[in-house]
């Protein structure tokens, strides 16, 4: 049982149907409908014949353009390449000093370097590369495994406690809970350790009684790695505990915690991720950023 | 809810709770060491309190037999209430979520309050929870009244109802515990999507069963949407969970596709699901509400095919696009870009035909809040899908792809579109689901719908700044040839627009609560009365005057 109806506002016929109180009009399509429907197919058709499209077994319709994304890829990074080879060569080619007294050279690292380091560094060191607790500040002159070009080149390129096979290694052992050394004796050796960069007041009996015991401490077991003079050793990664810079905090806690429990810093060998340019320009980005800083 | 249900019924019900309830245990005590253990508990207890559910009412008065000559709505009532439950929860984890992205340390270093699993929390919570409950109250509600038959019985209705919500419930649950397949918008692991097949085909079955009695000779187009909706939907789980378990006691699985092809299955599903549960769904929705709360004749039939055909042939070979510039080959990426650019207009098809039905009756669009969410879905319906065509052109892609331009993208979809039809579908359905005059308030309504406007378009434009922002810092070159910023450098520049997000977010959320709350009082106390006609299965179609309609609700007169 169908009646079309006429609908009073638009003028048109229902299609004689109705559920539970909704009819349809039996309006015509739009023509914009048809023309855009068509236009959209006929852009398709188009790309089809031009672009790589449907799939033929094995093969596939190669397109008249003869469009190949992974060509094209390798196309524009190949000119990418050349391009930054203007620069880049002379990086690969010259000495740390001579790209140094370059302003330009040294106009594109600071450019690639700061993308460079934001994208692989930052997350430990910083945006600003100054490090936090537990992660060295890079700005300072103070270096755990050295500060000349090559030697952060080279931390760079293995890492620290890596799995890279010439890794820099190093460990503080864990001299209170490996049962090295008593409770005093660690309170001890602190205070003399704190004594060095931040001298006690005058006339503080207590606190001079526990940096003498303390410095016999040091000379026991803290020498070997750290010096007699407490300068540390780069060759170890030994850190100078004279100086004001400390990664892991240098207030009472921290260093006994550092005393008790050990330390093993870890940062990943960078050989295998980044090219020797890109280590380079790192290396240079670094030693510009702290010739800013004092 | 057990009163409803035959003597027959309940023992069937019962059947089922046990063996559930045992089918938990086992998994229990297989994964005791692993965090499918927990869930066979979950499952465990649940059953056993719906056998106590059970038992209670088992004793009460069967239904009687007048009852078939009445429509069966009692799993509409409770899936609308579940899914504004879903709603609240979905919408709180998502502005969480987007806070999260302002200040990382509101994961208060808890494991479960982790980006990574809050994440599919909110999208399951809104997608599945709200959305998929809505869609089958309304499916039921619609299916009924359209066909003028009653729904086959009166248990399977209920079983996919509250099967599906324990299927969500596994999965949001699931994502706490750190279960998950990591496959986006299908998580779950392979028991919650083995039971999901169990419900969503008798699902099909229950929809099938309805048809195949209507005493309409023909099919509506809104039922057209909500079948494409259940077929597709169980044809794109069942093939992008195809996986092998690690062993009955484990949640782990391991896909049975890898590589690219894992990624073309994972983005036809994960598309698909957009086109079909996310749209395909919600335009049946659309169909039956919209012109059901205008009072007025559906613009145009022939205009319908054309949508629904044009939508049901062309999305499905869209998804590739989610894959621009991958390892997927280019001829794939073509086709997938293409068709993508033709669904513009079958697209924009369904968006006009529901705007165009709004003509004589714009001075009601003015006046009803509801019928204005209605049509604002139907105009960001017609936004987003012109928008997902621009992004899936390769090199527009290029620009959006991995940036914030595509949550934008979805949330214009998701907020706009999906949220409104389905609020809009709810304050419709409510008063005449619990038969009341009207809702408890239309101002609430009208704030609701404010909240919802103004969120939205927050959210949208932030997102659109941030993503564009993004992309483009992504792919600027320095003088010296090489980029220019690096990640950080774009994240620090997307705070302004994460707060905005985040506020815009709260906003929705607080509309949706609003929302909660409304309902919650026409259920207890709005005035009864029938705002519908009477759920009587009607003998003959309803006489109606085009542009007259008398059978049309107008509680917002």
């Amino acid at each position: 049982m169908s009646v079309e109806q006429r609908d009073p506002h638009s003028g048109y016929l229902t299609t004689g149907h109705e559920w539970n109180g909704i009819t349809e009009l039996n309006t015509p399509v739009p023509r914009p409908v048809y023309v855009f429907l068509i236009l959209t197919v006929v852009f398709s058709v188009v790309y089809w014949v031009l672009m790589p499209a449907w799939p033929l077994g094995s093969s596939f319709t190669k397109g008249l353009l003869g469009a190949d994304d992974r060509a094209a890829l390798a196309r524009s990074i190949q000119q990418a390449t050349a391009t930054r080879s203007a620069w880049t060569d002379q990086i690969a080619g010259k000495s740390f000093a001579e790209i140094e007294a370059d302003p330009r050279l040294m106009a594109d690292v600071r450019r690639a370097g700061h993308t460079l380091f934001g994208d692989n560094c930052s997350v430990c060191h910083g945006r600003d590369a100054r490090g936090g607790k537990g992660f060295p500040n890079l700005t300072t002159s103070s270096w755990l495994w050295g500060g000349s070009p090559e030697a952060i080149a080279e931390t760079i390129r293995v890492g620290i406690n890596a799995p890279h096979a010439d890794s820099r290694v190093s460990q503080m052992p864990a001299f209170g809970r490996d049962g090295i050394l008593k409770r005093d004796e660690m309170e001890n050796v602190v205070a003399y350790v704190l004594s060095l960069s931040k001298p006690p007041a005058l006339g503080d009996k207590v606190a001079a009684e526990r940096i003498t015991a303390g410095k016999a401490v040091f000379a026991a077991n803290c020498v070997a790695c750290h010096g007699a003079e407490a300068k540390g050793n780069p060759e170890l990664g030994a850190p100078d505990l004279t100086d004001a810079h400390w990664i892991h905090g240098n207030d009472e806690n921290s260093i006994y915690a550092d005393v008790w429990g050990g330390l093993k810093g870890q940062m990943p060998g960078w050989e295998g991720r980044l090219t020797p340019i890109e280590r380079k320009i790192l290396v240079l980005y670094l030693i510009d950023l702290r010739s800013k800083r004092p | 809810m057990i009163g409803q249900l035959t003597r027959t019924e309940r023992q069937i019900a019962l059947v089922i709770l046990i063996c559930v309830a045992a089918f938990g245990l086992a998994i229990a005590a297989a994964g005791k060491d692993d965090p499918i253990g927990a869930h066979g508990w979950l499952i465990m207890v649940l059953c056993i309190f719906g056998v106590f559910g059970v038992i209670s009412g088992y004793f009460a008065p069967e239904p009687s037999e007048e009852r078939l000559d009445s429509y069966y709505d009692e799993p509409s009532r409770v899936g609308i209430v579940l899914s504004m439950a879903w709603a609240a929860l979905g919408l709180f984890v998502g502005d969480w979520v987007a806070w999260l992205m302002v200040d990382p340390a509101l994961t208060f270093d808890a494991a479960w309050a982790s980006y990574g699993r809050l994440r599919p929390v909110h999208t399951t919570a809104v997608i599945f929870g709200f959305g998929g409950n809505a869609l089958i109250a309304t499916s039921f509600y619609v299916m009924q009244r359209t066909s003028r038959a009653r729904l086959p019985d009166q248990l399977s209705p209920l079983f996919v109802l509250l099967g599906y919500n324990l299927f969500c419930l596994l999965a949001v649950s699931g994502y706490l515990l750190g279960i998950t397949q990591s496959k986006e918008y299908a998580e779950p692991e392979w028991y919650a999507d083995l039971w999901l097949v169990i419900v969503w085909v008798t699902y099909f079955v229950v929809y099938l069963r309805t048809l195949a009695r209507r005493k309409e000779p023909h099919i509506y187009v809104a039922n057209w949407y909500y079948m494409a909706f259940i077929l597709v939907v169980a044809m794109l789980h069942i093939v992008n969970n195809l996986s092998v378990p690690v062993s009955f006691g484990s949640a782990k699985s391991y896909s049975l596709f890898s590589g690219v092809q894992d990624a073309m299955t994972q983005w036809w599903y994960g598309h698909n699901a957009v086109a079909f549960f996310l749209t395909a769904g919600f335009l049946g929705m659309l169909y039956y509400f919209l012109p059901k709360r205008a009072g007025r004749p559906l613009f145009s039939y022939r205009l319908s095919i054309i949508s629904f055909w044009g939508i049901t042939f062309l999305y499905m070979w869209a998804g590739s696009h989610h894959l621009h510039y991958t390892a997927l080959p280019q001829w794939v990426q073509t086709l997938g870009m293409t068709f993508s650019v033709m669904l513009l207009v079958p697209s924009w098809a369904s968006a006009a035909n529901a705007l165009l039905t709004l003509n004589g009756a714009w001075h009601r669009v003015r006046d009803d809040a509801t019928l204005r969410f209605m049509m604002v879905a139907a105009v960001f319906y017609g936004l987003s899908t012109f928008e997902g065509s621009f992004m899936a052109i390769r090199p527009v892609n290029a620009l959006s792809h991995y940036t914030d331009w595509t949550v934008g993208h979805v949330h214009a979809g998701a907020l706009g579109w999906v949220a409104m039809i389905t609020f809009g579908s709810i304050y419709a359905i409510v008063p005449w689901l619990w038969k009341r005059e009207r809702m408890h308030s239309d101002r609430l309504v009208e704030v609701h719908f404010w909240l919802a406007l103004a969120g939205t378009i927050i959210y949208v434009i932030a997102m659109w700044n941030s993503g564009i922002i993004q992309g483009l810092m992504w792919r600027t070159y320095s003088t010296s040839g090489t980029l220019a910023y690096s990640f950080v450098d774009s994240l620090i520049a997307m705070k302004p627009y994460y707060i905005a997000r985040a506020i815009g977010g709260l906003l929705f959320l607080i509309g949706g609560l609003v929302g909660c709350y409304n309902i919650w009082m026409t259920i207890r106390t709005a005035p009864r009365g029938v705002s519908e006609p009477s759920i009587a299965i009607p003998e003959a179609p309803l006489a109606v005057i085009p542009g007259r309609p008398g059978a049309a609700p107008q509680s917002a007169e």
